[in-house]
């Protein structure tokens, strides 16, 4: 009986033993998420991860078209690159106006946003997340691991090249953090991720550091012309170039329009051309008008879902009489118009003569008395999502609309302003050449061209709007010609007033959001937020 | 010398060798009505020899001569002595005494004497339970303990509730108690086709609630305690003759109240006056109540057999329950089917005691589409139910020739057809099987060994069909040869299997010398919880393919790992002592964070045994009790982001080089340093009773400071890849003072009356949240609302309570009129933006109360509950996103009705900022009437072979406050389309056998 009691006991701690032994299973893995290691085994796994950072420009998050998003603290719809990109470049100008009431849109016409703005908040963290990214895949894509990873030959070359890109779409956000916030904290590949807090630099450091990194990845390029559609080339490079020279005495203090019509003119002549019908720049197939496009953020109805992008730029300008299905969707978001000041730079808006003026009007008002309603403002219909025999795209909520995010006309119209402003390498004569190419392309025959005589600065800034409005130009422009803020030039609604009034002029730059600057002790705030 | 040692050994042995024994036999009866009491221990005092009484309640032992008495006992009865002298027989009559039950209260990993108790433990036990159609456990004591708030999520069939036990102690981990059932910590997630967990546990079969609210009751239950614990004890078998009780109710539920939108004619009126043509001309001549439309009246019952006694020694109870809830919201129901089994037998001398139980459960539901709850309040009143003709099943429908569907597009959909062409159908079965063994040592009968292992499995299914002429998906898909599709045939399907594994040893000793008493438990515990969620294709109603995900099935899973002790020292019967310890370690951190200590401390001393108090007559009671201690929590983070892991994007998410499409892999935001969040808990109170107990009750005071706070903090950018992680950063804390108060005002042979009463304070205020202090940095804001893609309503600031409202000051007229956009420069910068977002209130209540009464006079019984919030505010959503004229004159082009509170305010809808207009955040302190019931015991029926007791409710039968919306008690604090509660008339019967 005794001996029964102690083997009850003896089995009793022995199971407590047992149990005890249980703590070593604490050790966990997720069933279907893997670690860098599986990633990274071989060279499909990088060009999944390589995909994503360009991703990153198109989709919010890794569920298409929403439901497990990159951004935090954002509405996820309104948290891809473009979508916030555009309201920060154009609604905040003359060239558009919003009737919603999302939190901190209407800030952007009524120049009043603060360091709290939660469209500023996910546009920068967006930006540092593609460089996060990029800063990611280039520590992976490293030479020491991918000989670690046995990853050789062609493999290898490849990778390289995804590596140059992953630095060259780097280099385009600083560039995009640069124009819109000013001096920014810094973070590459070389340090660890979240090892210490990153060190702002200085608007000029940051100039300098996109210029030579631009520079340094020339050589890992794919020649211009020659990458895969959708993926940067050396062409993309310089594009990117010429862009921050024109603006480089904004960012430094001082001009360098030589190397801006050096760059522009090297994209100019690897081999690029204009297509032959304006309007069909932004169709659903437009992905076919590669003589035109350098570089495009890409978007598909069924493989490439997402609440902003072009899906965004052709629901949002529709509404009132406009009858959606001509624009190849199931209904409009009643949200974008423009204003006079914009629809006043083409002498005929209906666009029988300038084609580019892809202005709606009926039902809608010219001027505008109330911004949240849709039909004061005339709409813009520049996009569809109808292909260019006029057949429909893959899906009806979601754009196959691809968007450049460089297109030879901006070099065309870099190149002459550059020229103008005194740079050297080029000449007037070419000049006028680029700027009326542009308008035979837009009028159909050289009834638009100018004479050498018109060409100048101011000419060009219009010629801009009328070229490249809503493409996410227009705030950076203003800027650059000193009217953005100034009273000098005034427009509907700039500044809350209808009748347009100048803002203070630190709101040139936007502030750093609040949210990085509650957990980063390195950083600054820009003057007057 | 020698010879006389041999002498007495001889003497010795010839006694033990030829004493006499002698044989006594009887019967062990119940005092209050005579049935026998099997399987009652019959011991010869000062031995170890005993036996039980067999099912007639008999007994036969053999006594040596000299044997003086023998000791009979029985679980919840008091034991007795009988002396023998020179009986052979013994018939023994036990009292049941409801001291002694009341005496023993269920704590973590035991039990423990009421009188040794010196944490914070609030017990409700099944007399005390609220009464009527009732269909998940917790509202059994909704408003019964103080610090303790239970708030049904809605009105929908087997719809949870949201328990805070003083206020919660996170703000993005989980604020929800740990719930142990019968010893086991249960999963508070739900199942695919059955949110909450706890409605798949039929409230017939519990016994008793214990709440653990401070950190000395709580902190042995470490890792999950922060919140509090709830414990549920089911119900056993008791020894006895069989027990049969059959009760059954019938329910008729109704809205008691809509939400106020316009009329028909109203409509008309203002679209008449401010639409356009195009606006007038879609205005319909119909006057329909949308609300009336979708909302009935809902009859349910509700029927219970359970039978108890037992069997070959064994004590037994089996019950069945059979529920079929209705939803006041068409479409919606609910139904139950329930088996629970208890089996309680003891062996070897009632060494080895077992607890088996096994409760079975299947739920079917039908969930009606909520959504139609919105479309009623934004459904134009003018137009028709009914079209008339077959498109959208006969549903009259906003149209546009224009649009590919036909539809008017982000119209709102017919409300009716919303309910009537959605068949979502689930099916859920849920087992949970417990045993546990409790050893008591041979050697040692002071220790024993126990342990408690069990499983709770689930597996929910079901299918979400809309028809292919649904409005609601009319044509959503166009497939590649550009055919539409239209409808939905979707499958869902989750399985749950959590385990559960513990082992202790409890010492208990009583040094009666000097009336004291050690308690010591030590003991190790292990706790593993995994879900299978199946991912399924989207399909239209005709099955075309429109999406198929990555993984078939995923695998989410944690553990827990954790060592504890507990030392309770009683001593002279006045000071009583406790201590716990608890390591636990957790899956969710690395492994250098894995494992942390909460430790507690508490000291009672029990006044009344003083000298100065023990002959007083008045004070009955007088307990001084103190604890200190610290509990953890990790629950409601992600289970493995401490590292970075790669996940793969949808095939909707995938990206465009040349002319293939890649797949993405994108590395998670991760945070490698995430630990425990830690709560200390300082506890005070002062237990009372006076002139015998007629008046008792409890004050108590406590102080929870929450550090390393599990919160979603901003990432410095370029850092990590997420912009926001949960991490441990911040600090929050809790105060609060709980008042509970019982008396009987009338005691007397017809009539008593008992009352109840329990006050609650609770202030709350965060003290830090960031890493590095910015001025400019208003807040964390969450919460987001209807109106404008992405405002959210709520911030947690420093210096703020939990969940302030984050709005604008409206600016009012002379008249008090709010003024429409006109919005307080709080800054004065000059212009309004979100810097002049100011924090206004909160939802959570700063006092709320619970009162009870309950009067018997001779067969009648009457009483109610109640219970009422004050200091709680609430975000009136449907005022402000259905309240302008804007909503009304839908811009995209169609009408939508609109709410009343558009008379009050005027606004226009134009601007932004009106969402988030402090007129909105409106006062919802109330008082509800939770429950009036009566009741009449008609006495024995059938031959005198039963008992019959009759009883009718009404249920949420009133509600006193000044809110303006539908529901003051919203969880979370925003009113938007809310699911009403019904008011509901119970009438039941119950026979016992």
């Amino acid at each position: 009986m005794k001996t029964n009691n102690y083997k009850i006991v003896v089995a009793a701690v022995f199971s407590v033993f047992i149990l005890a032994s249980c703590a070593k299973q604490l050790d966990l893995l997720p069933k279907n998420d893997v670690t860098s290691n599986t990633v990274y085994k071989n060279a499909a796994g990088y060009k999944q991860a390589f995909a994503k950072v360009y991703a990153s420009f198109a989709l919010t998050g890794n569920n298409g078209p929403s439901g497990n998003g990159d951004i935090q603290g954002i509405d996820e719809g309104t948290s891809d690159f473009l979508r916030l990109y555009w309201k920060a470049q154009e609604l905040s100008t003359d060239e558009a106006v919003v009737s919603w009431g999302d939190p901190g849109i209407q800030d952007f016409h009524n120049m009043n946003w603060s360091a709290n703005n939660p469209m500023l908040t996910g546009l920068y963290y967006r930006s540092f997340y593609q460089i996060t990214l990029a800063n990611d895949f280039i520590r992976q894509a490293s030479d020491a691991n991918l000989a670690t990873r046995g990853i050789t030959g062609a493999d290898a070359e490849n990778i390289k090249k995804y590596r140059a890109e992953a630095r060259f779409l780097r280099a385009y956000q600083y560039s995009v953090l640069m124009d819109l916030f000013g001096s920014v904290p810094f973070v590459t590949d070389a340090d660890l991720l979240g090892a210490s807090l990153p060190k702002q630099k200085t608007r000029a450091e940051l100039f300098a550091y996109i210029e030579s990194e631009l520079k340094a990845i020339d050589a890992d390029l794919v020649n211009a012309k020659a990458n895969e559609y959708g993926r940067a080339d050396k062409a993309a490079a310089w594009a990117l170039l010429a862009r921050i020279y024109l603006n480089a005495q904004v960012y430094t203090g001082t001009a360098k329009n030589t190397e801006a019509v050096t760059y522009a003119k090297k994209v100019i002549d690897a081999g690029y051309s204009l297509i032959t019908d304006y309007t069909k720049l932004m169709r659903a197939d437009n992905n076919v008008n590669t003589s035109e496009f350098i570089l495009t953020i890409n978007f598909d109805g069924l493989k490439t879902q997402n609440w902003g992008g072009t899906t965004f730029l052709t629901h949002a300008p529709i509404g009132g009489s406009m009858n959606a299905t001509q624009f190849g969707v199931d209904g409009g978001w009643s949200g974008l118009r423009t204003t006079k000041a914009f629809s006043d730079k083409f002498t005929d808006i209906t666009g029988a003569t300038d084609k580019r003026a892809q202005i709606y009007t009926s039902g809608q008002s010219a001027d505008i008395n109330d911004l949240t309603k849709f039909t004061d403002g005339y709409a813009i219909t520049k996009f569809k999502n109808i292909k260019a025999d006029g057949s429909a795209g893959s899906s009806l909520v979601w754009t196959d609309i691809d968007f450049p995010i460089f297109r030879l006309s901006e070099m065309y119209l870099i190149y002459a302003e550059a020229v103008l402003r005194g740079g050297t390498g080029g000449d007037a004569t070419t000049a006028l050449g680029y700027i009326n190419t542009i308008r035979q392309r837009a009028y159909g025959n050289t009834s638009g061209n100018i004479t050498a005589g018109q060409l100048t600065t101011d000419f060009i800034l219009d010629e801009r709007s009328r070229e490249l409005y809503w493409e996410g130009f227009r705030r950076t422009d203003l800027i650059r010609y000193g009217k953005f803020v100034e009273s000098t030039y005034l427009w509907p609604w700039k500044g809350g007033v209808k009748g347009g009034t100048g803002v203070d002029a630190y709101r040139k730059l936007y502030p750093i959001p609040s949210a990085d600057i509650s957990s980063n002790t390195n950083l600054k705030q820009n003057p007057g937020y | 010398m020698k010879k006389a040692l041999a002498a007495l050994l001889f003497a010795i042995i010839s006694i033990s060798v030829y004493a006499q024994e002698r044989t006594v036999t009887g019967k062990v009866t119940d005092a209050k009505d005579g049935a026998p009491l099997s399987a009652a221990s019959v011991v010869v005092k000062g031995s170890n020899k005993g036996v039980t009484t067999s099912a007639d309640g008999t007994f036969a032992i053999k006594v040596p001569t000299g044997a003086t008495a023998l000791v009979i006992s029985y679980l919840n009865f008091a034991t007795k002595e009988v002396l023998l002298d020179s009986k052979n027989t013994v018939n023994v009559s036990l009292t049941a005494s409801a001291d002694q039950l009341s005496d023993v209260v269920v704590i973590g990993y035991g039990t423990s004497r009421k009188k040794d108790l010196t944490g914070s433990v609030s017990t409700v036990s099944a007399k005390d339970f609220n009464t009527g159609a009732i269909s998940t456990p917790e509202q059994l004591i909704a408003g019964k303990v103080a610090g303790v708030s239970i708030t049904s999520n809605n009105g929908a069939p087997g719809s949870g509730s949201t328990i805070r036990i003083r206020g919660g102690a996170s703000l993005n981990a989980s604020n929800d108690p740990l719930i142990v059932i019968d010893g086991m910590p249960i999963d508070g997630g739900g199942i695919s086709g059955q949110a909450n967990a706890l409605a798949l546990i039929n409230p017939n079969d519990i016994e008793s609630f214990s709440v653990l609210k401070d950190a000395s009751a709580a902190a042995i239950y470490g890792a999950r305690a922060s919140n509090g614990v709830i414990l549920i004890t089911t119900k056993k078998g008791k020894r006895g003759a069989m027990k049969i009780d059959f009760s059954s109710q019938f329910s008729m539920a109704s809205i008691s109240k809509k939400v106020d939108v316009f009329s028909a004619a109203e409509i008309r009126t203002i679209v008449n006056a401010n639409g356009t043509n195009t606006l007038k001309s879609l205005l319909g001549t119909a006057n329909t109540d949308w609300q009336d439309q979708i909302y009935q009246t809902a009859i349910s019952n509700d029927n219970n057999v359970s039978m108890s006694g037992v069997v070959k020694n064994m004590p037994y109870r089996l019950s069945l329950g059979a529920l079929n809830q209705v939803g006041v919201l068409k479409t919606d129901q609910l139904k139950r089917t329930t088996v629970g089994l208890n089996l309680s037998p003891t062996f070897f001398d009632n060494h080895l005691s077992l607890n088996v139980n096994y409760k079975l459960a299947n739920s079917a539901s039908r969930f009606a589409d909520q959504g139609a709850i919105g479309a009623a309040t934004a459904f134009d009143p003018t137009q028709k139910v009914y079209s008339g003709n077959n498109n959208f099943g006969g549903y009259w429908e906003w149209l546009d020739p224009n649009s590919s569907n036909g539809l008017k597009s982000l119209s709102p959909k017919n409300p009716l057809g919303l309910l009537m062409q959605k068949q979502d159908n689930s099916d859920v079965v849920r087992q949970i099987a417990s045993a546990l063994v409790d050893y008591k040592v041979h050697f040692l009968p002071d220790l024993h060994v126990i342990v408690n292992s069990g499983v709770d499995i689930a597996e929910g299914k079901g299918t979400t069909v809309i028809g292919e002429n649904a409005a609601s998906t009319f044509k959503r898909f166009k497939d590649a040869s550009n055919v539409f599709h239209g409808g939905v045939n979707n499958q869902y399907r989750q399985t749950r299997n959590n385990s559960y594994l513990n082992a202790y040893l409890n010492y208990a000793k009583d040094i009666s010398a000097i009336k004291s008493r050690l308690e010591l438990v030590a003991g190790y515990e292990y706790q593993a919880y995994k879900a299978t969620n199946y991912n399924f294709s989207d399909r239209t109603f005709d099955k075309t393919l429109v999406n198929t995900p990555n993984f078939a099935f995923d695998v989410p899973e944690y553990r827990l790992s954790s060592y504890l002790g507990r030392a309770n020292l009683s001593i002279l019967n006045k000071y009583v002592l406790t201590a716990s310890i608890r390591q636990d370690g957790s899956s969710k951190f690395n492994k250098d964070n894995r494992f942390a200590l909460f430790p507690s401390a508490a000291l009672a001393w029990k006044l009344k045994e003083e000298d100065f108090l023990k002959t007083n007559s008045t004070i009955s009671d007088l307990k001084l009790r103190a604890s200190y201690g610290v509990t953890g929590q990790q629950d409601g983070i992600g289970y493995y982001d401490y590292i970075s892991y790669y996940n793969l994007g949808s095939n909707t998410a995938q990206y465009q080089f040349g002319n293939s499409f890649v797949s993405i892999f994108r590395p998670n935001g991760y945070y490698y340093n995430r630990k425990w969040e830690q709560t200390a808990t300082a506890n005070v109170a002062l237990d009372f009773g006076l002139f015998d107990n007629r008046v008792s009750g409890t004050i108590e005071a406590y102080n929870r400071t929450t550090t390393d706070l599990l919160n979603e903090i901003n990432q410095p950018a370029g850092t990590n890849f997420s912009n926001k992680i949960v991490a441990n950063v911040g600090s929050m804390e809790n105060k609060g003072v709980e008042v509970t108060l019982n008396f009987q005002p009338i005691k007397n042979k017809t009539t008593t009356w008992d009352v109840s009463l329990n006050a609650t304070y609770n202030k709350n205020e965060i003290t830090k949240l960031t890493i590095s202090e910015d001025p400019t940095f208003a807040g964390v804001r969450y919460g987001g609302i209807s109106g404008g893609t992405g405002n959210t309503i709520f911030i947690q600031s420093v210096g703020y309570k939990r969940g302030s409202y984050f709005v604008y000051k409206q600016v009012y007229d002379n008249a008090g009129k709010p003024i429409d956009g006109l919005f307080a420069d709080l800054n004065r910068d000059g212009v309004v933006n979100e810097s002049d977002l100011y924090q206004y209130k909160g939802n959570d209540p700063q006092f709320f109360f619970g009162a009870s009464s309950n009067v018997t006079y001779k067969k009648w019984n009457a009483g109610f509950v109640l219970r009422a919030n004050v200091g709680n505010y609430m975000y009136n959503n449907v005022a402000s996103s259905r309240g302008t004229l804007r909503n009304i004159l839908e811009p995209l082009g169609y009408i939508n009705n609109g709410s009343r509170d558009y008379l009050t305010t005027g606004f226009s809808g134009n601007g932004a900022n009106y969402f988030l207009s402090d007129y909105y955040v409106q006062n919802a302190s109330f008082l509800r009437m939770d429950n009036i019931n009566v009741g009449y015991n008609v006495g024995k029926v059938f031959h005198d072979k039963a008992v019959l007791r009759i009883n009718a409710n009404i249920q949420n039968a009133f509600i006193i406050t000044q809110y303006k919306g539908l529901d003051p008690e919203v969880n979370g604090g925003i009113d938007n389309n809310f699911y009403p509660r019904p008011r509901t008339f119970v009438l039941g019967f119950n026979l016992s056998f």
